[in-house]
C-alpha cells in the first residue's frame, strides 16, 4: 500500500480527499452540502496536524514523522516525507488558514461553490506536501502543483481584470521555476542518481556550480517570496483574487519561496549562499524601504496590503541571509506572524468589500461609526502590521533587527525604518477608512460584523495576541533545526 | 512580595479589559466603579511596595520567559528599587486622581466606558514600563503607552484634527523608537543580554570600546557607549517630546483634558526622562552623549517656553509649558543630576496635572470653550479651581516654598556646576526660561480668571444665559488633592537629592557629581529658600510675574501694541518656528512623492514595462515564426534547400 498510516500523509491527503468529495456534490443546488463537507475536511485536516506539534521531539535533530515509499523507481524518485520544527509551524499555519478560508467564504461565494471549496482543499493538501517533501522531485511537483488551484481561484472567482492577473501570476511563477528543474537534473547527475534532499545536503560541490544552482533556485523562490524586483505580479494577483484567494496567497503561498531558501538553497549550496548573501540582503532591504514608500501612496486597500506583504517578506529574506540564530528564527516567526496578520487584513478588506463592493480607500471614511466591533479588530491587525509589541508582528521584526545589527549596523538601520514606514502606510489607511465622520450614505448603512465574520477575525486576533505576548511555544520547536541548519551552512562544501 | 508586584500593573489591566470588552453590559457606573476600585487597589499596593522599598528592600524578579533565541533568553520581569517604586507611586496616584476627575469631565460623553478602559490600559502600560527589569519590557511599555496615547488623542474619532494629531503623535514617536530599537540592538549585540543588572554590571568593561560602521566605502568609527546612549536618547526625544521631535505634543491636546493631564504632562512624556535616569550607568560613560542630552534639553526648555507666550488656547499654553519643563528635566540628566531630573519629574507631575485639570475645569464650566480671549473674570465663579490653579502657577513659576521652586532651582544650580561642553549655553537657557515661565503662567492665570468677563457672547456660550459655576466635587477634589503635593513635595529635596535616596538605582561618575558638590552647601529647606532670595532665578521669576501683571492686568491694551511692533517675531512664534509646515512639506510630502515616483517610475514603468515588454516580444517572435509555418509544401521545401546549401557552404569553408 502506498499510503501507510502517517500523520503527514493524513495532513496532505485528507484535504485532497475531501476536495474530491466536495467536487462530487456537483452543482450549486447542493452548495450547502458542499460547504459542510469542506468544513469537515478542513477541520479534520487541521486536527491531524495538532499531534504533529504535541508529538514533536524538540531536542532531536533531523527529520521526524518520516515516511518513505518508492514512487518512480526507474529514476529513483521517492515519496519521502518528513518534517522539522520549521515545516511543522508552516503546516500548522496552512491547515489553520484553510479552516478560516472555508468559513470566510461561507455565504460570500454563491457560484460554483463546490469547485471553489475544492480548489482550496486541494491547495491546502498540496502545500502541506511542499512543506513535508524530502525528495527534490516530489518537492518540485508539489511546488508547481500549487499554481493550478490558485490560477483557477483567481481566474474564475476573481475581479474584473482577473484573466490578466491570473496569467501574470501563472507565467511569472512558472517562468521563475523553470531553471529549478535544470538544477535538479544537474544535482541528480552529480549525485549518482538521487533526488533525495538528504543526499544533496551531503553532496560536495565546487563553487561555480553552486552559484549556478543557487541562481536557478533563487529565481523560483524570489518570485514566490516575492522579492524586489520580481514582486509586481503580487499586487495584481491580490487585487483581482477573491478574499479567500488573497488570504491563502499572502498567508501561505508566499512562504513557499522563503521555505525553499531554508530547505533547499542554504543547505545544498551553502558556499554560494554565503557568497551571494550580500546580494540577497540588498534586495531584501530595498524591499523594506522602497516597497514601504510605494505602499504609502496606494489608493486601493488590497494593493496597499499586498505591497505591505512584500515589505514584510523582506524581513524574512533578510533574516535568513544574515546567518545567525536571531535572524533565522526571527525570519520563521515573521513568516508565521505575517500569515496571521496579512490573512486577517485581507479578510478585513473582504468584510468591507462584501458590503460596499469597493476596495478604494476614498470610498470609505467613518466606518467606526457604523461598525465599531469591526473597527476594533481591524485596529488590532493594523497595529500588528505596524509591528507593535504585544502582537505577533513585533516578534519577528524584533529578532531580525537584533540579528541584523550583528551582521552590519546599517542593515539593521535600514530594516528598522519599517517602524516608521510600516506604521505610516498602515495607520494612514486605517485613519482614512475607519476614522472621521460618516463619509457617505453607503458607509452610513453598513452593518457590523456577523457571527461568522466575528469568529474568523476573532480566531486570528487570538492568534496574533497569543504569539505576541508569549511567542516561546512557537520558537521552542525552532531551536534545534535552526542550530542544525546554521551549523550545516557554516561548513564549506568545497573540496 | 512578588504577588504584590504583579497586582500593581495587573489590577488596571483587568479594569481596562472589563470596561473595554464588557462596557456595554456593566454600563457607565459599572465601568467607573470597577476601574476606580482596581486603581485604588493598585495605588495602595504601590504605596505598600514604596514603604517596603524605603525600608531598604529591593528586588529583581522574573515573571516569565517571553522568548528564547540563540543563547539569549528574553524575559518579562520587575526591578523594584527606589527609582521604580517612586515612579509607581506617582503614576498610580495621578492616574487615580484622573480616573475620579473623569467621572465629571466625561459625564456626557458617549464613549464613557471606552475612555475608562483606555486610561486603565494606559496605567498598566506605564507601570510595565517603569517596573521593567530589562530593555525588552521597557520597549513593550514604551510602545504600549504610545499606543494608548494614540487612542486617546484620537478619542473623538470624528474630529479631523483629533485623528490627524493622533497619527502624527504615533509616527513622530516611531521616529524616536527607530533610534531606541537600534540602541537596544547594539546593547544586545555587545552585552549578550537585555537585563539591566547584567548590562549595567558589564558597562564599565565595555566603556573603551569603539564600533566601526562600514558604510559602503566609508568607515565610521564611534565610541560604542556614545552611539548606544545617543540612539537610546533619540527614543527619549520622541517620547519626552524633545526638540526636534517635540511637534506631536502640542497637537496631542486634541484629546480630552484628563488624558492631557495624565499622559501628556504627568506620566507618559516623562518616560524618556525616567529611561535616561535608569540608564545612568551607561550615560555616565559618555560625556559626548551627556552633552548632547543637555544641549537638546536646553533648546527645548527655552524655545518652547517662548511659544507658550503667544498661545491663546488655554490647553496649548499648558502644553508648551510642559515641553519647556521636560526640557528642564532633560538638562538635569545631561548635567548628571539624574536625581534632580526625577525630582522635577515628580513635582512637575503634580503641579502640571493640577494646571491641566484646572484648565479642564474651566473648559467644562464654559462648555468646551478653550480660547482664553473668551474667558476672564472667572475667579469669583470658580473659587476652588482658581485657588488651586494659583497654587499650580506659583509652583510652576518657581516661587520659594512651593514644590516647583526646589526642583527647578536644583536643576539650575546643577547646570551651573556642570563642566561639560554646552553647559554654558544650558545655564543661560534655563535662567532665561525662568522669566518666560513666570510670564506665560501668570498670563494664563490673569487672562482666565481676572479682568473683564469676555465669555458672554462667545460662540460657545451666548445662548446659555446663566453664569459659569464651579465644577462638581469629582472634579474639585482631585484638584485639591493635587494642590497639596504641588506645595509640599519639594520639601523632601534634602534626602532625595543629597541624601543618596536613589541608592544604587542611579550611578554618577565622580567627575560629574554636581549634586554631591551642591550637597556640601545644602543646609536645609529654609536656608535654601532664604539663599534663593538673593539669586538670579528668584528675581527673574518675580520679574516674569511683574511683567505679566503689568501687561495683562494693569495695561491690557499693551500686548496688542507689542504684537503690532514685533510682527515678524510674533508670527515666528505663532507658527511655532515653522516646524509643522516643514515636516508636512519635507517628510510627509517627500515620502509621498518618493513613494509615488518609485511606484509609477519603478514598478509600473520599469519592472512591469520590462515584464510586459518581454511578453510582447515573445508574442512578436511567435508571430514571426507563425508566418514561417505557412502550410505550403513549397515554402518548407525552399527553406530546406537553403538550409542544405548553408550547411554545405560551411563544410566547404571549413
Amino acid at each position: 500500500m502506498l499510503l501507510g498510516f502517517n500523520l503527514l500523509n493524513l495532513a496532505i491527503w485528507i484535504p485532497i480527499a475531501f476536495g474530491v468529495a466536495v467536487l462530487v456534490t456537483g452543482s450549486d443546488r447542493n452548495a450547502r452540502l458542499a460547504r459542510v463537507i469542506a468544513l469537515i475536511g478542513a477541520v479534520l485536516g487541521f486536527a491531524v496536524t495538532l499531534p504533529l506539534y504535541t508529538g514533536y521531539d524538540r531536542l532531536a535533530t533531523g527529520f521526524q514523522f518520516t515516511y518513505f515509499a518508492p514512487w518512480i523507481e526507474s529514476f529513483n524518485v521517492n515519496y519521502h516525507l518528513g518534517i522539522d520544527g520549521i515545516s511543522l509551524l508552516l503546516i500548522l499555519l496552512n491547515s489553520f488558514t484553510t479552516v478560516l478560508v472555508v468559513i470566510a467564504g461561507w455565504e460570500v461565494i454563491k457560484e460554483r461553490v463546490s469547485q471553489y471549496l475544492a480548489s482550496f482543499l486541494f491547495l491546502s493538501g498540496v502545500m502541506n506536501g511542499v512543506f513535508s517533501a524530502l525528495d527534490a522531485l516530489l518537492f518540485y511537483v508539489f511546488f508547481e502543483a500549487t499554481l493550478i488551484p490558485m490560477f483557477i481561484i483567481i481566474g474564475v472567482w476573481g475581479g474584473p481584470n482577473r484573466v490578466y492577473a491570473a496569467f501574470k501570476f501563472f507565467l511569472y511563477t512558472l517562468a521563475g521555476s523553470l531553471l529549478t528543474l535544470v538544477a535538479l537534473i544537474y544535482l541528480y547527475n552529480v549525485s549518482d542518481g538521487s533526488f533525495s534532499l538528504l543526499d544533496y545536503y551531503r553532496l560536495p560541490l565546487p563553487l561555480a556550480p553552486q552559484i549556478m544552482i543557487f541562481i536557478a533556485f533563487m529565481l523560483a523562490f524570489a518570485v514566490k517570496v516575492p522579492m524586489w524586483p520580481v514582486h509586481t505580479w503580487l499586487p495584481d494577483a491580490h487585487v483581482e483574487a477573491p478574499t479567500g484567494g488573497s488570504v491563502v496567497l499572502a498567508a501561505i503561498m508566499l512562504k513557499l519561496g522563503a521555505y525553499g531558501f531554508i530547505r533547499i538553497s542554504l543547505p545544498i549550496v551553502p558556499d554560494a549562499s554565503h557568497t551571494l548573501a550580500g546580494f540577497v540582503i540588498a534586495l531584501s532591504l530595498i524591499a523594506v524601504v522602497y516597497i514601504g514608500l510605494v505602499a504609502l501612496v496606494q489608493a486601493d486597500m488590497k494593493k496597499l496590503i499586498a505591497y505591505s506583504s512584500v515589505s514584510h517578506m523582506g524581513f524574512v529574506t533578510l533574516g535568513i541571509f544574515i546567518f545567525n540564530a536571531h535572524g533565522l528564527e526571527g525570519a520563521i516567526i515573521q513568516m508565521i506572524s505575517h500569515g496571521f496578520i496579512s490573512g486577517a487584513l485581507f479578510l478585513c478588506v473582504g468584510v468591507l468589500y462584501d458590503r460596499i463592493h469597493s476596495r478604494q480607500i476614498a470610498d470609505y471614511g467613518g466606518v467606526v461609526n457604523t461598525m465599531p466591533v469591526f473597527a476594533a479588530l481591524f485596529m488590532l491587525f493594523a497595529m500588528a502590521n505596524s509591528g507593535l509589541p504585544g502582537t505577533s508582528g513585533f516578534v519577528g521584526e524584533f529578532l531580525v533587527i537584533m540579528g541584523a545589527v550583528k551582521a552590519n549596523f546599517w542593515y539593521a538601520a535600514a530594516a528598522a525604518t519599517t517602524l516608521v514606514f510600516g506604521a505610516a502606510y498602515t495607520l494612514w489607511m486605517y485613519k482614512r477608512v475607519i476614522f472621521g465622520a460618516v463619509a457617505n450614505p453607503r458607509v452610513g448603512a453598513l452593518a457590523d460584523l456577523n457571527a461568522r465574520e466575528f469568529l474568523v477575525l476573532g480566531l486570528l486576533a487570538l492568534a496574533v495576541l497569543t504569539m505576541g505576548v508569549w511567542p516561546n511555544p512557537f520558537a521552542e520547536v525552532l531551536h534545534t533545526p535552526v542550530n542544525e541548519l546554521l551549523n550545516h551552512v557554516a561548513q564549506s562544501k568545497l573540496r | 512580595m512578588q504577588l504584590l508586584y504583579l497586582i500593581v500593573p495587573l489590577a488596571p489591566l483587568v479594569g481596562a479589559l472589563i470596561a473595554g470588552l464588557f462596557g456595554w453590559a456593566i454600563g457607565r457606573r459599572g465601568a467607573h466603579w470597577i476601574t476606580i476600585l482596581l486603581m485604588i487597589v493598585s495605588t495602595v499596593v504601590s504605596a505598600v511596595v514604596f514603604l517596603d522599598v524605603l525600608g531598604g528592600a529591593a528586588d529583581n524578579v522574573t515573571v516569565y520567559r517571553w522568548l528564547d533565541s540563540g543563547n539569549v533568553s528574553f524575559q518579562i520581569g520587575f526591578l523594584i528599587d527606589r527609582l521604580s517604586a517612586t515612579m509607581m507611586l506617582v503614576v498610580t496616584f495621578v492616574s487615580l486622581m484622573v480616573h475620579i476627575y473623569t467621572i465629571g469631565y466625561m459625564a456626557d460623553d458617549p464613549g464613557y466606558q471606552r475612555f475608562f478602559s483606555y486610561i486603565s490600559l494606559f496605567t498598566f502600560s506605564m507601570l510595565m514600563l517603569v517596573m521593567a527589569n530589562n530593555f525588552l519590557q521597557l520597549f513593550f511599555g514604551w510602545e504600549a503607552v504610545g499606543l494608548v496615547s494614540y487612542f486617546l488623542i484620537g478619542f473623538w474619532y470624528t474630529r479631523p484634527t483629533a485623528i490627524y494629531a493622533s497619527l502624527k503623535a504615533f509616527l513622530v514617536n516611531r521616529v524616536g523608537d527607530f533610534g531606541f530599537l537600534l540602541g537596544i540592538a547594539l546593547v544586545l549585540m555587545y552585552f549578550g543580554t537585555l537585563d539591566y543588572a547584567a548590562v549595567f554590571a558589564a558597562a564599565k568593561t565595555l566603556a573603551g570600546n569603539s564600533i566601526e560602521l562600514p558604510f559602503f566605502w566609508w568607515d565610521f568609527k564611534w565610541s560604542l557607549m556614545t552611539l548606544i546612549c545617543i540612539l537610546l536618547f533619540i527614543g527619549a526625544m520622541g517620547k519626552s517630546a524633545q526638540f526636534p521631535l517635540h511637534v506631536w505634543l502640542p497637537d496631542s491636546m486634541e484629546g480630552p483634558t484628563p488624558i492631557s493631564a495624565l499622559i501628556h504632562a504627568a506620566t507618559m512624556v516623562t518616560a524618556g526622562i525616567f529611561m535616561v535616569a535608569r540608564m545612568s550607568p551607561l550615560f555616565e560613560l559618555s560625556e559626548t552623549a551627556l552633552s548632547v542630552v543637555m544641549v537638546i534639553g536646553a533648546i527645548t526648555a527655552l524655545f518652547m517656553a517662548f511659544i507658550a507666550i503667544v498661545q491663546n488656547d488655554i490647553k496649548r499654553v499648558v502644553a508648551y509649558s510642559t515641553l519647556s519643563q521636560l526640557g528642564y528635566m532633560t538638562v538635569a540628566l545631561g548635567a548628571s543630576a539624574y536625581a534632580a531630573g526625577i525630582f522635577h519629574l515628580v513635582t512637575h507631575a503634580f503641579f502640571k496635572a493640577l494646571l491641566f485639570l484646572g484648565a479642564g475645569s474651566v473648559i467644562i464650566a464654559l462648555h468646551h470653550q478653550q480660547d482664553m480671549r473668551h474667558m476672564g473674570g472667572l475667579r469669583k465663579y470658580m473659587p476652588v479651581t482658581y485657588l488651586t490653579m494659583v497654587i499650580g502657577a506659583i509652583s510652576s513659576a518657581g516661587i520659594p516654598g512651593f514644590a516647583g521652586f526646589f526642583s527647578k532651582d536644583a536643576i539650575i544650580e546643577a547646570v551651573h556646576f556642570s563642566k561639560l561642553p554646552g553647559s554654558g549655553f544650558a545655564y543661560f537657557a534655563v535662567l532665561t526660561t525662568v522669566f518666560v515661565t513666570a510670564l506665560y503662567t501668570f498670563r494664563l492665570l490673569f487672562m482666565t480668571f481676572h479682568g473683564p468677563e469676555r465669555f458672554r457672547g462667545g460662540e460657545h456660550h451666548d445662548d446659555h444665559g446663566h453664569a459659569p459655576h464651579e465644577s462638581p466635587a469629582v472634579v474639585t477634589v482631585p484638584l485639591v488633592l493635587l494642590a497639596i503635593p504641588s506645595i509640599c513635595a519639594g520639601w523632601f529635596i534634602g534626602p532625595v537629592l543629597f541624601g543618596g535616596y536613589f541608592g544604587g538605582a542611579i550611578v554618577v561618575a565622580a567627575p560629574h557629581d554636581v549634586l554631591g558638590e551642591m550637597g556640601r552647601h545644602y543646609q536645609g529647606v529654609v536656608a535654601m529658600m532664604i539663599h534663593a532670595l538673593g539669586t538670579a532665578p528668584f528675581w527673574l521669576a518675580v520679574g516674569g510675574i511683574a511683567t505679566a501683571t503689568f501687561l495683562y492686568l494693569l495695561r491690557p491694551d499693551l500686548p496688542a501694541v507689542i504684537k503690532g511692533k514685533a510682527g515678524y517675531l510674533y508670527t515666528l512664534l505663532e507658527r511655532k518656528y515653522g516646524f509643522d509646515e516643514f515636516n508636512d512639506w519635507f517628510f510627509a510630502g517627500g515620502a509621498r512623492l518618493a513613494g509615488g515616483g518609485l511606484w509609477k517610475g519603478g514598478d509600473v514603468a520599469m519592472i512591469d514595462g520590462f515584464i510586459n515588454g518581454s511578453a510582447r516580444a515573445v508574442g512578436w517572435f511567435a508571430g514571426v515564426l507563425r508566418t514561417l509555418q505557412s502550410g505550403y509544401i513549397y515554402h518548407y521545401a525552399f527553406a530546406m534547400i537553403i538550409g542544405i546549401l548553408l550547411l554545405l557552404t560551411m563544410v566547404f569553408i571549413a
